[in-house]
């Protein structure tokens, strides 16, 4: 059993040389793409200036969106975008990084990114500032509207924290490098091979479905067997979601990309609410690889037996359940459903690094608000959280939504520490 | 490879600021979770908020620094209520997913735009450490052996630190070896044994954790001002799980374990990550490897460590696998 | 040694017994616990609803009853590890509803555990000293102090020393306490029960996992805690036992209490035999296949606890 473990971190430190790394140029400079949905942006002027504010020097966007400044040492910059530069339909993502406050390393280009979006058409992080005209209920419907589909992937994503949990006890930390995963292999074959996205995505899919069955045969299962105690799985998954991360951050670097297609779609309107053909598209996969799994957790032997796994894995196993057999399949689709998350996170925000561990703790809130180990009460939970942090943006800066879900789970915590749909614990 | 810088960045980092800071968040975690069994996963929102009430109490409100010092310390002890309070009652994993989300609160407040004036938003507060070094007793000038050396400022945080350690490390000590530690360390094994046996459980669990969080934020002052600045991503969730690494590292539920843990831990990042870009940059390593990202090989590495600690040798370096806190056999 | 004092305090026991009612809550002449009205449901589950139930001071009593009957259930309401939705009861004439368990321990109600909870990563020694109360030592600021707490710390070491003695645990004293058998942890609890320094010793399943050859032990102590002068309700699963030791029976079925009786007439109430048998079964029983049954249910259960540890 040690050696599988052995085995396993191989295949993982074996991760490192499946893929080549882009090129990376020498000489101190900072340099970046302005792009808006896939588009690149023009005659924007932005400019560095040293920490102490002189500035040293600045450079506009060309056709293609490329700006370079050169610097003269390492150290840290001010990067400004001159707003009133921008064309008339595209704003500041991010209406407070306007400056950035940068490193550059020695004999290193820095990459500087600013985050673009049409103005008034921004997700959940846009400033609304040009929207304003609209009426309070259309903004609640907007909002409504990006809640569910933020909500729909939490749901995805918590789907298989939640019967992992319910079913092995393991508190997986590393849940959110595995939509991490699916999103960079979906970058992978959709930007660096070069086929269409959507076939990208299922392969990333199919990928994260292996991925998770490799976690437990190799890994979580061995584990399992060995008798780790749950505190000592809960921070093997802690290494495990570092050790990951920053394998993404290895072959990916530390800056968001899109996928190549699908990034220049114009927003369509539907009633009060306007988003991307995508997100309607994507939201309708969600919901109804939620419906299959749902209905596959009620009506078929295995969903069945996984429930009961979940509800009590002693007595499942003594009425005849193969409970090994049944995790290793709830971690394969588990994987895969999480696989498909970090897919559709992408979508809507950039493939980044971090984009798992940034949206675990949502998933979190959402599986703790339904009640830990409960599949569904994970789904209630997670569209609560899409829609409050969404929703929450009416009354609190776009930028502490996420602030708001947190208190919220805190206080669940406090008041139903089982959830909104789990029962109270029996003890003794 | 040029070894001798690679020799002397990595004996600085031996006893340097972020050996020190990481030990004194480590001891605290040491306590909750070492000897309570505690599993607070938001020991960076502890030294946050020690660190942020007092850069904001003196750079904000031109406030004295000693008064910076103690809204520091009760901020420290207001958050541990905030979170005991709610969850100590709960099942171990509960707190643990209560304080990684306020300690993720924590963070996003002191960088939001919206509280800019008075936490300083991404950039954080500088000029407040102007007192600190006021009462440096060092002159100017560098202090060491050779090239194991650091200016008077460095030396001065350095003293501070390490004193602050020995003082923490024998509170630990004297603590651990009285009846107070005997029922901590009995929570550990089964909290309702040592409720029926007529201990207030809660109690003690509360004040494991505002010790460990007290003790935690003598390190969040520290780092505050030994670089004379604080930034709310230095106490993000990976500052967390780097003092558990520390804590497993040296062994749980030891007096100085992660006091060697810390200097063994920033030894070995170091010392990695300073021969790893030597050897980049003198062309020694594939070309997959380049400035950029020769960092996240560091941190690949720590957690490929925690994971091969916990699974090989849960006990750490010093532990007696009998009386681990982690009975991963 | 015990010869006297045996007869003496069991007849005193037996006598307040004699010529009670059987009927279920039926009043005892010098009750330590009296119990009112307790119910605690489970979402639709009513697993404990007891009218009102009191203990004998100074009796060893037994609480029996099929597997699922609410008798732990019915221990963790009474010693505050589990709230109770409704209901009220009384130790020593104290109010104990909503008391937390650490205080329901301090006035001297004190209890074990069905699964043993010897903490196995402190030595024997250090489980003794855990029970003794007022350790000026577990006050944070004393505990800096080693001096402010030394003599205590040696005195208890003295009376644990005594009980470790008198539970045949003293060659193990600085061992770990994972490193015991079953048998002798439930040995330590009970020990490290007394060192609290209990009126009320409650045990819950105090046979189960035990060796056979620790039995005999085991149930000499337990009549020794009556000879000097607690009270003991305990639950258990054993009849050969129950005969054995107790003084009174009191029975529970399906959360409420069914019967109560002396030991050696109790298994033959029709109530009692209904409630293990269910009450709809056709011939009625000997006494000869009931005890079957009741070994059988009683080994499945044991290969289970032992399992489970």
């Amino acid at each position: 059993m040690r050696r599988a473990v052995i085995a396993f971190t191989a295949f993982l430190g074996g991760l490192v040389f499946l893929l080549s790394s882009p090129a990376w140029a020498d000489g101190e400079a900072l340099k970046g793409t302005l792009q808006n949905q896939g588009q690149p942006v023009n005659g924007v002027k932005i400019s560095v200036a040293g920490e102490d504010g002189k500035p040293v020097g600045d450079a506009t966007t060309g056709a293609d969106g490329k700006w370079e400044v050169p610097v003269p040492k390492a150290g840290r910059y001010k990067v400004t975008l001159d707003q009133s530069t921008l064309p008339k339909d595209i704003g500041l993502k991010f209406q407070n990084r306007a400056t950035l406050d940068v490193q550059v390393y020695e004999g290193s280009e820095r990459n500087v990114l600013f985050a673009l979006a049409p103005a008034g058409k921004q997700g959940g992080g846009a400033a609304q500032a040009s929207s304003d005209s609209s009426s309070f209920w259309d903004r609640v419907a907007q909002l409504t509207f990006e809640g569910f589909n933020l909500g729909l992937i939490i749901a995805l994503a918590a789907m298989g924290l939640s019967l992992v949990f319910g079913t092995t006890g393991l508190t997986n930390f590393a849940h959110g490098e595995l939509l991490t995963f699916g999103a960079m292999c979906a970058y992978f074959f959709n930007v660096v091979v070069g086929i269409p996205l959507i076939w990208a995505a299922v392969i990333s899919v199919v990928i994260g479905g292996v991925f998770g069955y490799t976690q437990d045969r190799f890994f979580w299962g061995v584990l399992r067997k060995r008798g780790s105690s749950l505190v000592a799985m809960m921070i093997i998954s802690i290494g495990l979601a570092l050790f990951l991360r920053y394998v993404f951050l290895f072959f990916f670097g530390g800056e968001g990309a899109p996928y190549a297609d699908y990034n220049a779609q114009p927003g369509i309107q539907v009633g009060p609410i306007s988003a991307a053909p995508k997100n309607f598209i994507a939201m309708g996969i969600e919901l109804a690889v939620l419906v299959i799994v749902g209905l596959a957790l009620l009506k078929t032997r295995l969903g069945k037996a996984a429930r009961a796994v979940a509800d009590n894995p002693a007595l499942a196993a003594s009425s005849g359940i193969n409970v090994d057999g049944v995790i290793r399949i709830i971690w394969t689709v588990g994987g895969a459903v999480a696989s498909l998350a970090g897919v559709m996170l992408g979508l809507s925000q950039n493939v980044s690094f971090q984009m798992g561990f940034q949206i675990l703790l949502l998933v979190f809130a959402g599986v703790t608000l339904g009640g830990l180990g409960t599949a569904f009460g994970a789904l209630v939970g997670s569209i609560v959280v899409g829609l409050f942090i969404q929703l929450s943006t009416v009354v609190v800066p776009t930028e502490l939504k996420t602030v708001g879900a947190l208190l919220v789970l805190i206080l669940v915590m406090l008041f139903r520490p089982q959830g909104i749909l789990g029962r109270r614990e029996r003890i003794g | 490879m040029d070894w001798n810088t690679i020799f002397v960045t990595t004996v600085k980092a031996s006893i340097g600021l972020e050996t020190v800071v990481y030990a004194l968040a480590a001891i605290g975690v040491n306590i909750q979770f070492g000897y309570a069994g505690l599993l607070n996963f938001g020991q960076a929102a502890f030294l946050g908020v020690a660190a942020y009430g007092m850069a904001v109490t003196v750079a904000t409100f031109h406030l004295p620094f000693w008064l910076g010092i103690l809204i520091g310390l009760a901020a420290t002890v207001v958050l541990a209520f905030l979170l005991g309070i709610p969850t100590l009652r709960l099942r171990a994993d509960y707190l643990a997913i209560v304080t990684i989300a306020a300690a993720e609160i924590v963070r996003l407040v002191f960088r939001s735009v919206k509280f800019s004036s008075v936490f300083g938003g991404s950039d954080g507060r500088q000029n407040f450490s102007g007192d600190f070094f006021a009462m440096n007793p060092y002159s100017p000038g560098t202090y060491g052996i050779g090239p194991i050396s650091f200016n008077e400022r460095v030396t001065w945080v350095l003293t501070v630190g390490w004193v602050l350690i020995a003082i923490a490390c024998g509170l630990v000590y004297l603590l651990m070896k009285s009846p107070w530690g005997r029922v901590l360390k009995a929570i550990r094994e089964d909290e309702d044994a040592v409720r029926s046996l007529g201990k207030n459980v809660f109690s003690y669990k509360m004040q494991a954790l505002v010790l460990g969080g007290v003790v935690g934020c003598l390190g969040g002052f520290l780092f505050a001002l030994g670089q004379a600045s604080v930034q709310p991503d230095l106490f993000s969730t990976e500052f967390t799980f780097y003092a558990y690494t520390i804590v497993i590292l040296g062994g749980a539920a030891r007096v100085f374990s992660p006091v060697v843990g810390a200097a063994l831990f920033w030894v070995l990042l170091v010392f990695v990550g300073n021969t790893l870009s030597e050897a980049v940059s003198a062309g020694m390593l594939p070309s997959l490897f380049t400035v950029n990202n020769i960092g996240a090989v560091r941190f690949m590495l720590v957690g490929l460590g925690l994971m091969l600690l916990l699974i090989f040798r849960p006990q750490g370096i010093f532990g007696d696998k009998r009386e681990i806190a982690l009975d991963a056999r | 040694m015990h010869a006297d004092s045996t007869t003496t305090k069991k007849a005193a026991a037996l006598a307040a017994f004699a010529g009670l009612d059987r009927e279920p809550g039926v009043a005892k002449p010098d009750p330590i616990l009296v119990v009112d009205k307790v119910v605690r449901r489970f979402g639709g589950l009513t697993a404990v609803d007891v009218d009102h139930v009191e203990v004998q001071r100074g009796s060893i009593t037994a609480l029996i009853g099929p597997n699922g009957a609410g008798k732990t259930t019915f221990f963790n309401q009474l010693t505050g590890f589990d709230s109770a939705d409704e209901g009220s009861w009384t130790f020593n004439g104290k109010q104990l509803k909503g008391v937390p368990a650490h205080r329901v321990a301090r006035s001297g109600m004190v209890r074990t555990f069905q699964l043993t909870k010897a903490l196995s990563k402190l030595t024997v020694m250090e489980n003794m000293r855990l029970g003794a109360q007022n350790q000026r030592g577990e006050n944070f600021f004393r505990a800096l102090i080693p001096g402010s707490w030394r003599r205590q710390e040696d005195e208890i070491t003295e009376r644990a020393e005594e009980l470790l003695e008198r539970f045949k645990l003293d060659a193990k004293r600085d061992d770990f306490a994972g490193s015991l058998s079953g048998g002798q942890r439930k040995l330590l609890e009970m020990a490290r029960a007394l060192m609290v320094g209990p009126e009320l010793v409650m045990l819950d399943e105090p046979m189960a996992g035990v060796n056979p050859a620790l039995t005999q032990s085991l149930l000499g102590h337990v009549k020794d805690l009556r000879e000097e002068g607690m009270t003991v309700l305990f639950v258990e699963h054993d009849m050969d036992m129950v005969r054995d030791i107790s003084d009174w029976v009191i029975v529970m079925a399906q959360g409420a209490v069914i019967a109560e009786g002396p030991p050696d007439t109790i298994m033959s109430d029709p109530r009692v035999i209904d409630a293990y048998l269910g009450a709809h079964h056709d011939a009625p029983m000997s006494a000869e296949e009931f005890e079957e049954q009741l070994q059988e249910a009683e080994a499945e259960l044991e290969s289970e606890i032992e399992e489970k540890a």
